[in-house]
C-alpha cells in the first residue's frame, strides 16, 4: 500500500508521521534531534514505520498490548542497540586517555553492559513501563547507576567510566543500527512464544508499505536530505496539521522551544496570515526552561506549581537575560514561588497574545500546539487572556499536538503525490523496509 | 486640607487610568470637550483657551497589561506608545475629541499618523515645533502653526476662539507655570518638605484634572509644605536627567529617594514648565506665545541646540542652579532623544568633574534592585567624598 | 561569492561612485570645501552650485556595512558611551571617525567645513550633527523641513524652508565658498536634475512589465546611488540614467528578468513590494534569499527616501528655491503614515504584486514605528498578504539569516498555497 511520510525536524525533537491512502494517521515516531539531522530524520521515520506496522497489526489482531508483542519488540530493539553499545564501549575504552586504565576499565565496562542487559530483561519480566522512549535516556540512566556501583576512587573512577559512555553513546546514536520492524519483530514474536500472532505478523511484514511521497519541515528542514520541492515551511505544515486534527480551527498558536508562531488558517487549512516572535527568546519554551533551572525544578513541575497560586505576582519583563536575577530578587523579597511562577506564565502568554493580535486575533476555533501546550498553567493563563480580549473561544489541544507539523507535512506529501498522479510524469516513490 | 489629603487626591488621579476626573468634568455640562496631548511640549493653553480640557497622555505606566499595544510595536521601540495604544484600543481615551502629537521624536510623530488611520473620525494633529529661531523665520512658522491650531480648536468646540479668550487662556497658563516653578523652587530649597514622589503625583494629576482644580490643589500643597516642616536628612542632592517623555514608574522615583538622594531638579513632565518665562498677553498673545518659544525654553533634546558648547555646559549649569551634588541620567530604554543626547551631556559632566550615574528604565519596570544599589552607592559616595 | 555579473550601467555607476570617493579623498589637497549633509532633503545642486563637495554620512555607513566593517565601529562607539538602543548609522559613523576617518573605499574622508543639517524625516539627524559638531568643531546650519503631518506640504511650510535657505543656508554657503550664489548656474543644474529624474522614474516604472526587468529594491539601491549622492544636477548623472533606462527597456524587449549578482533572474515566481530599507551587512545573502525563490521586488519605498519622484515631483528650474524646499518636504520618511499606506497600496495594485514585505530595521524609528499598523492596513486594503521581517541597517548582530530565511520561505509558500487554493479575497483581520 501507499503511504505518505512527513518529517518535522525541530530544534529539540524530530517527529515523523505516516498517513495511509485515506489520509488517516497510520504511525507516529519521535526521536531527539542531534547534530546529524539526517540520522534523526531516519530514526523518526523508522519509528513511525514501526508504529504504522503495529497499527496495521492492530487492525488484524485487536488489542496488541494483551499479546505482549509491543513490549517484547521494544525489548528487542533495546537489546540490538545495547549490543552495539557494548562493542563501541569496548573500542572507546581502549582509546585515548581511557586506555591508560587498561584492562580493569574494560572489565568493568563489560560488567556494566551485562548488568544493563539484565536490568532491562527484569523490567520486561515485571512489565514495567519505560521511563523514556529514547535509548539514550534509558541507557544513560542504567549505565550511570551501575558505573556508580563499580566506580573506584583510586582505580577506575566513575568519571572515567562515564567518559567512555559519553563518547560511545554519540556514536551509537549516529550509527546505522537496525531497529526496524522487520529486523526485530521475529525475535520479539519468539520471545512471547509465537503462536497465533506469528501468522498475522508474517502477513503484515510482507505487506509492502511504499512511501509514495515525503515532505520535510521544521527548524532544521533545510538540512534534510530532501529535494527542494519536498521541503515545506513549518508554518504551512502547522496550519494544515492543526486543520487535520481539528477541522474548525481558524487560529493556531504554537509555542515551541525556540520560537512562537501565531497562524491564521481558512476552512481548508490554508495559512492566510502568520507572525513569528522576533529574535528575542522571551515567551518561548526555552524561557520556561531557564526558569525551571533557576528554581531547581523539572520543566513539567512548573505548571502544577503555578496553578497553586492565589495571588499571581505582576511580572512585567519576560527578558530571558534578566529572568534569573529577577527571580532571585523576588524570592529574596519573600514572594511565594507559585505566585512568581503564575506571574511568569502570564507574562509569557502576554507575549503570545501580542503575536496573535499581530497575526489577526484569535478566531474560533483556537488550537494550541507545541511543548508549552502541555503546561496547565500556561493554558489557563492563555485562556483567561483570550477570553478577556476576544470573548469565549473553543480551545483545542491534542495529545498528539507535538506531531502537528509532521502531520501537516505528510498531508502535503500526499497532496503533491496525488497531483503528480494526474500529471504525465510520475516521480517514483521509494519502498521503505518492505 | 492637609498633606495626606492632597497626596491622596493626587495619587487617586495618578492611578486612575479611566480618567474619571476628566470624564466627570465633561459630564457636568453638555457640550464640553477634552483634547489630549502627548509629551514633550504641546501648547495646551490653546486647548484651554477654547474652554476645552487639555489632557496629558502619558501612557499606562506599570498599571496595565499590554496586550494589543504590543501588536503595534516591535520590541525595539520604547514602551510609551504601546501603552498609549493599549489605553486607546481599550476605550479608555474615547472621551477625547482630539489629540495633539508634538514633534518629540519619530515614534510619537508616526503615532500621529497611526491615530489618523485608527481614529479617522477624531481630530488629530502633528504639532511640529520650530527648529529655526529667527523671528521672521521660525517665529513666523510657529505663529502660523499656532494660528492653525487656534482655528482648529475653535472648529472643534464649535465657534472661533476670540483674541480675549486667547489672552486669558495663555495668561492662565502663565499662572500655572509660575505655580509649578514655585513648587520646583520649594523642592530645590527644602527637598525634605517636598518629596518628589508627592510632587510628581501632584503634577501628574495636573495633567488630567481641570485647570482650577489643579491650581487649588497645587497652591494648597505649597501651603502645607510651608507649614508642616520636616527635618532635613543628610541626603545627597541630585538632579535626574532624561526622563522627559516616557515617565518613570513611581517606584523608581521612590527608589532614588529612599536610597538617600534628594531629587532637586528633574525632567519629569517637563512640558508644564517648558517655557521659562511668562508670555506677554498684552497684545497679540499667539504671536507672543510663539516668540517666547524661540528663545525661552528649557534646554531639551527635542529642540535643536544652537550653542556648540551648550550640551557640554548644560549639566553643570543645572547642577549649580539646583545646588546639586550629582546627576542621575535616567532615560527610557529605546528613547532616541534622551539616549542620543546622553553622551554629549556626560562628556560635559565629566569635563567639569561632576559625579553621575546612568540607567535605563521603562514605564512599567517592576524591579528596582539594580537602581537601589546604584543610587545608594552613589549617594554614599557623594556624602563621603563630596562631589568630584 | 563568485564573480559578480554586471552590465554596462552598473560599471558606470561603480565608476561614478568611486570617482566621487576619490574626489573626496583629495578634497583638502585640491582646496575643495566640504559640506556634510543627509540623503533625505539633500541640496546637492545648491551645494554644487558653490563648487562645494557634498558628503553623506549615511552613504558612508551603508557602504561600510556592505563591506562588513560596521560591526566593529558600532562596538567602538558603544564602548565610548553610546547606547545600544540607538541608530547604528550614527554609531558606525562615530566609530569610523575614531578609526581615523578612512572612507569605505579605503581612502581618506575629508573633514567637514560645514554641517548642513537637513532636518527632514528623521529625528536622529539632529542628534547626529550635534554629535559631529563636537567631533569637528565646525559650524552647523539647521534646515528645518516641516513634516507632512497632514499628508501635504502647505505653502506656509514651503515658505518657511525658503526663508531658511535665503537667510541662513545660502549666506553660510556664500561665506564658505567665498562666492555669491549664481542663480543661472543653479537653474541649469536643476534642469539636468529633472532630466535624470524622468529617466529614473521610467526605470522604476519598468517593473510594471512581466517579468519585471529590474529588482526595485536590491537592484534599486544601485539605481538611486548617483541620484541620491552627488550626481543630481550633473551631466554625468543625466548620462547614467539615460544609459540605465535604455538597458532596462532592452531587457523588457528581450523579456528578461532582473540582473542579480549571479546573472539574469528569468523565472519570476513572485512579485513583491518592499517597505523599509534593506539590510546592508548581509545585503547579498538577503538578496539571494529572494532571487533563489524567484521573488522580484517590483516597487520599494526605500528607494524614495531621497525623493518620491514617481509620485510626480520634479525639480522645477523656474522656481529654484521653492522647488528645493518642496523637494525636501517630499522625501519618503517625511510623509505621514496614512500617505505611506496609500503609496504601498498603490504599489501593490499598480505593479500587480502578489504581496508585500516589510523589513523592519531596529535602527530607524522613522521607518519602523507604525509598520505593524501599515502591515495590517495594506493587507486589509489590497487583500494581499504582507510579510514582516526584522533586521537592522548596519549592525550585524541584528541579522539572523536562519530566522529571516524561515520567515521569507514561509511567506512565499503561503502565497503559493493561497494561489493553489484559489484565494484572492481579502484576509479576515480583526486587530
Amino acid at each position: 500500500m501507499n503511504a505518505y511520510l512527513g518529517i518535522d525536524l525541530g530544534s529539540t525533537t524530530t517527529k515523523a508521521v505516516i498517513l495511509d491512502e485515506a489520509g488517516e494517521v497510520l504511525g507516529r515516531g519521535i526521536t531527539n534531534s542531534r547534530s546529524n539531522y539526517s540520522v534523526a530524520a531516519r530514526i523518526a521515520g523508522t519509528e513511525a514505520t514501526i508504529d504504522a506496522r503495529f497499527a496495521l497489526l492492530g487492525r488484524e489482531l485487536g488489542d496488541l498490548d494483551q499479546t505482549g508483542l509491543p513490549a517484547s519488540f521494544r525489548l528487542e530493539q533495546y537489546l540490538t542497540q545495547l549490543k552495539l553499545l557494548g562493542q563501541i564501549v569496548e573500542e572507546e575504552g581502549s582509546k585515548g586517555r581511557s586506555a591508560t586504565y587498561g584492562k580493569p576499565l574494560l572489565d568493568k565496562l563489560v560488567e556494566i553492559l551485562v548488568a544493563m542487559e539484565g536490568a532491562e530483561l527484569e523490567r520486561f519480566a515485571r512489565k514495567e513501563e519505560a521511563g523514556s522512549n529514547f535509548f539514550r535516556d534509558r541507557a544513560a540512566a542504567d549505565f550511570a547507576k551501575f558505573a556508580e556501583e563499580r566506580g573506584d576512587r583510586k582505580g577506575v573512577t566513575f568519571e572515567a567510566l562515564l567518559a567512555v559512555f559519553d563518547r560511545a553513546i554519540l556514536r551509537v546514536e549516529n550509527a546505522d543500527v537496525d531497529v526496524s520492524f522487520e529486523g526485530n519483530i521475529l525475535r520479539a514474536v519468539e520471545r512471547i512464544g509465537g503462536g497465533d500472532v506469528r501468522v498475522a505478523v508474517q502477513k503484515i511484514r510482507d505487506t509492502p508499505l511504499v512511501m509514495a511521497a515525503s515532505v520535510g519541515t521544521g527548524y532544521g528542514r533545510a538540512r534534510l536530505p530532501f529535494p527542494r520541492e519536498q521541503i515545506r515551511s513549518e508554518i504551512l505544515c502547522h496550519g494544515l496539521g492543526a486543520h487535520a486534527m481539528f477541522p474548525e480551527t481558524r487560529t493556531v498558536l504554537d509555542i515551541g522551544g525556540q520560537d512562537t508562531k501565531a497562524i491564521q488558517v481558512d476552512g481548508a487549512g490554508i495559512v492566510t496570515s502568520f507572525q513569528m516572535n522576533d529574535r528575542c527568546a522571551a515567551g518561548c519554551g526555552r524561557y520556561l526552561g531557564y526558569i525551571a533551572d533557576e528554581m531547581n525544578l523539572g520543566l513539567h513541575e512548573l505548571g502544577p506549581l503555578a496553578d497553586q497560586s492565589k495571588r499571581p505576582t505582576r511580572v512585567n519583563s519576560t527578558c530571558t537575560v534578566f529572568a534569573g536575577a529577577e527571580l532571585r530578587d523576588r524570592l529574596g523579597m519573600g514572594e511565594k514561588r507559585e505566585d512568581i511562577l503564575a506571574g511568569l506564565h502570564r507574562a509569557i502568554m502576554l507575549r503570545a497574545m501580542s503575536l496573535l493580535a499581530r497575526s489577526g486575533g484569535v478566531n474560533d476555533e483556537f488550537t494550541f500546539t507545541g511543548g508549552v501546550a502541555r503546561n496547565s498553567a500556561a493554558v489557563h493563563a492563555l485562556m483567561e487572556l483570550v477570553e478577556e480580549n476576544y470573548g469565549k473561544r473553543i480551545l483545542n489541544i491534542s495529545p498528539n499536538s507535538i506531531f502537528t507539523g509532521a502531520q501537516g507535512a505528510a498531508m502535503f506529501a500526499q497532496r503533491s503525490f496525488e497531483e503528480t498522479q494526474h500529471a504525465p510524469a510520475v516521480s517514483g516513490g521509494a519502498e521503505v523496509h518492505a | 486640607m492637609n498633606r495626606a489629603e492632597i497626596v491622596a487626591w493626587a495619587e487617586a488621579n495618578y492611578l486612575d487610568l479611566e480618567f474619571t476626573a476628566a470624564r466627570r468634568w465633561l459630564a457636568e455640562e453638555p457640550g464640553r470637550k477634552a483634547v489630549g496631548f502627548l509629551p514633550v511640549y504641546a501648547p495646551a493653553e490653546i486647548i484651554h483657551a477654547a474652554g476645552m480640557l487639555p489632557v496629558g497622555i502619558h501612557g499606562g505606566g506599570d498599571r496595565i497589561d499590554i496586550i494589543r499595544g504590543d501588536a503595534y510595536y516591535q520590541s525595539y521601540i520604547c514602551h510609551l506608545p504601546r501603552s498609549v495604544v493599549e489605553l486607546a484600543v481599550t476605550g479608555r481615551l474615547d472621551f477625547l475629541t482630539g489629540a495633539l502629537f508634538p514633534s518629540t521624536c519619530d515614534v510619537i510623530r508616526n503615532l500621529s499618523g497611526m491615530w489618523k488611520v485608527m481614529y479617522p473620525e477624531k481630530y488629530s494633529r502633528y504639532v511640529d515645533l520650530p527648529q529655526d529661531f529667527a523671528k521672521g523665520v521660525g517665529g513666523d512658522f510657529w505663529t502660523h502653526e499656532l494660528r492653525e491650531l487656534v482655528h482648529d480648536m475653535g472648529e472643534l468646540r464649535g465657534s472661533p476662539i476670540t483674541e480675549d479668550e486667547l489672552r486669558k487662556g495663555i495668561g492662565d497658563w502663565n499662572r500655572r507655570r509660575a505655580l509649578v516653578r514655585k513648587l520646583y523652587a520649594k523642592r530645590r530649597d527644602e527637598p525634605h518638605n517636598v518629596p518628589t514622589d508627592e510632587l510628581y503625583q501632584l503634577l501628574r494629576a495636573g495633567e488630567i484634572v481641570p485647570f482650577e482644580e489643579f491650581m487649588t490643589m497645587a497652591q494648597a500643597y505649597l501651603d502645607v509644605c510651608d507649614k508642616d516642616g520636616r527635618r532635613p536628612r543628610d541626603n545627597a542632592r541630585v538632579i535626574v536627567i532624561g526622563a522627559f517623555c516616557e515617565q518613570p514608574p513611581l517606584g523608581l522615583i521612590r527608589t532614588i529617594e529612599r536610597a538617600g538622594c534628594y531629587i532637586v531638579d528633574d525632567d519629569f513632565l517637563i512640558g508644564n514648565r517648558f517655557l521659562t518665562r511668562e508670555v506677554d498677553c498684552s497684545g497679540d498673545a499667539v504671536r507672543a506665545l510663539a516668540e517666547t518659544f524661540l528663545n525661552h525654553t528649557v534646554a531639551n533634546p527635542i529642540v535643536y541646540e544652537r550653542d556648540a558648547d551648550g550640551k557640554k555646559k548644560l549639566v553643570g549649569e543645572r547642577l549649580r542652579a539646583a545646588r546639586a551634588e550629582g546627576a542621575i541620567f535616567s532615560a527610557p530604554s529605546f528613547c532616541d532623544p534622551a539616549l542620543l543626547d546622553r553622551p554629549m551631556l556626560q562628556a560635559g559632566a565629566a569635563r567639569e568633574g561632576i559625579s553621575f550615574i546612568s540607567f535605563k528604565y521603562a514605564e512599567n519596570t517592576g524591579q528596582f534592585q539594580q537602581f537601589r544599589e546604584q543610587a545608594g552607592t552613589f549617594s554614599d559616595a557623594i556624602k563621603l567624598w563630596g562631589n568630584v | 561569492m563568485s564573480t559578480v555579473v554586471r552590465d554596462q550601467s552598473q560599471e558606470l555607476q561603480k565608476q561614478l561612485i568611486s570617482g566621487y570617493f576619490d574626489s573626496l579623498s583629495t578634497a583638502n589637497e585640491d582646496g575643495k570645501k566640504v559640506v556634510y549633509t543627509f540623503v533625505p532633503g539633500n541640496l546637492t545642486e545648491l551645494i554644487r552650485a558653490f563648487d562645494l563637495l557634498p558628503v553623506l554620512p549615511e552613504i558612508n555607513a551603508l557602504q561600510y556595512g556592505m563591506r562588513q566593517k560596521t560591526g566593529q565601529f558600532i562596538l567602538d562607539a558603544e564602548k565610548a558611551g553610546h547606547s545600544e538602543d540607538v541608530c547604528t548609522y550614527v554609531k558606525a559613523d562615530l566609530g569610523m571617525i575614531r578609526a581615523g576617518n578612512i572612507g569605505p573605499t579605503g581612502k581618506k574622508l575629508p573633514k567637514p567645513d560645514l554641517l548642513l543639517l537637513s532636518y527632514t524625516g528623521c529625528y536622529t539627524f539632529m542628534k547626529w550633527f550635534e554629535l559631529l559638531r563636537e567631533e569637528y568643531q565646525c559650524p552647523v546650519v539647521m534646515l528645518h523641513v516641516p513634516y507632512q503631518g497632514d499628508g501635504k506640504i502647505s505653502p506656509a511650510h514651503r515658505d518657511y524652508v525658503v526663508q531658511q535657505l535665503k537667510e541662513k543656508l545660502i549666506p553660510a554657503l556664500e561665506e564658505l565658498s567665498g562666492k555669491k550664489l549664481d542663480e543661472d548656474r543653479l537653474k541649469e543644474m536643476l534642469k539636468l536634475s529633472a532630466m535624470a529624474e524622468d529617466d529614473l522614474v521610467a526605470v522604476f516604472q519598468s517593473a510594471k512589465a512581466k517579468p519585471s526587468p529590474i529588482d526595485a529594491w536590491f537592484g534599486g539601491v544601485y539605481y538611486i546611488g548617483p541620484m541620491f549622492t552627488a550626481f543630481r544636477g550633473t551631466q554625468a548623472g543625466v548620462d547614467y540614467y539615460k544609459l540605465l533606462r535604455a538597458e532596462v527597456e532592452e531587457r523588457i524587449r528581450l523579456g528578461k528578468g532582473p540582473i542579480t549578482p549571479e546573472g539574469d533572474m528569468n523565472q519570476e515566481r513572485f512579485r513583491l513590494v518592499a517597505e523599509g530599507p534593506p539590510n546592508w551587512t548581509s545585503f547579498r545573502e538577503f538578496w539571494k534569499m529572494f532571487y533563489d525563490e524567484g521573488a522580484t521586488v517590483v516597487a520599494s519605498t526605500y528607494t524614495k527616501v531621497g525623493g518620491t519622484y514617481d509620485f510626480g515631483f520634479r525639480h522645477d528650474y523656474t522656481r529654484p528655491l521653492e522647488t528645493l524646499a518642496e523637494y525636501c518636504g517630499e522625501c519618503y520618511t517625511n510623509r505621514n503614515v496614512p500617505t505611506r499606506i496609500d503609496m504601498l497600496v498603490k504599489y501593490v495594485e499598480e505593479y500587480e504584486a502578489d504581496g508585500f514585505i516589510i523589513n523592519s530595521v531596529k535602527s530607524c524609528n522613522s521607518f519602523s514605528a507604525g509598520q505593524l499598523l501599515i502591515l495590517r492596513e495594506v493587507e486589509r486594503r489590497t487583500g494581499r498578504p504582507g510579510a514582516f521581517i526584522e533586521s537592522d541597517l548596519v549592525d550585524p548582530r541584528y541579522f539572523s539569516a536562519a530566522n529571516i530565511k524561515n520567515r521569507l520561505e514561509s511567506y512565499l509558500q503561503m502565497i503559493e498555497a493561497r494561489r493553489a487554493g484559489g484565494h484572492v479575497s481579502g484576509l479576515e483581520v480583526s486587530p
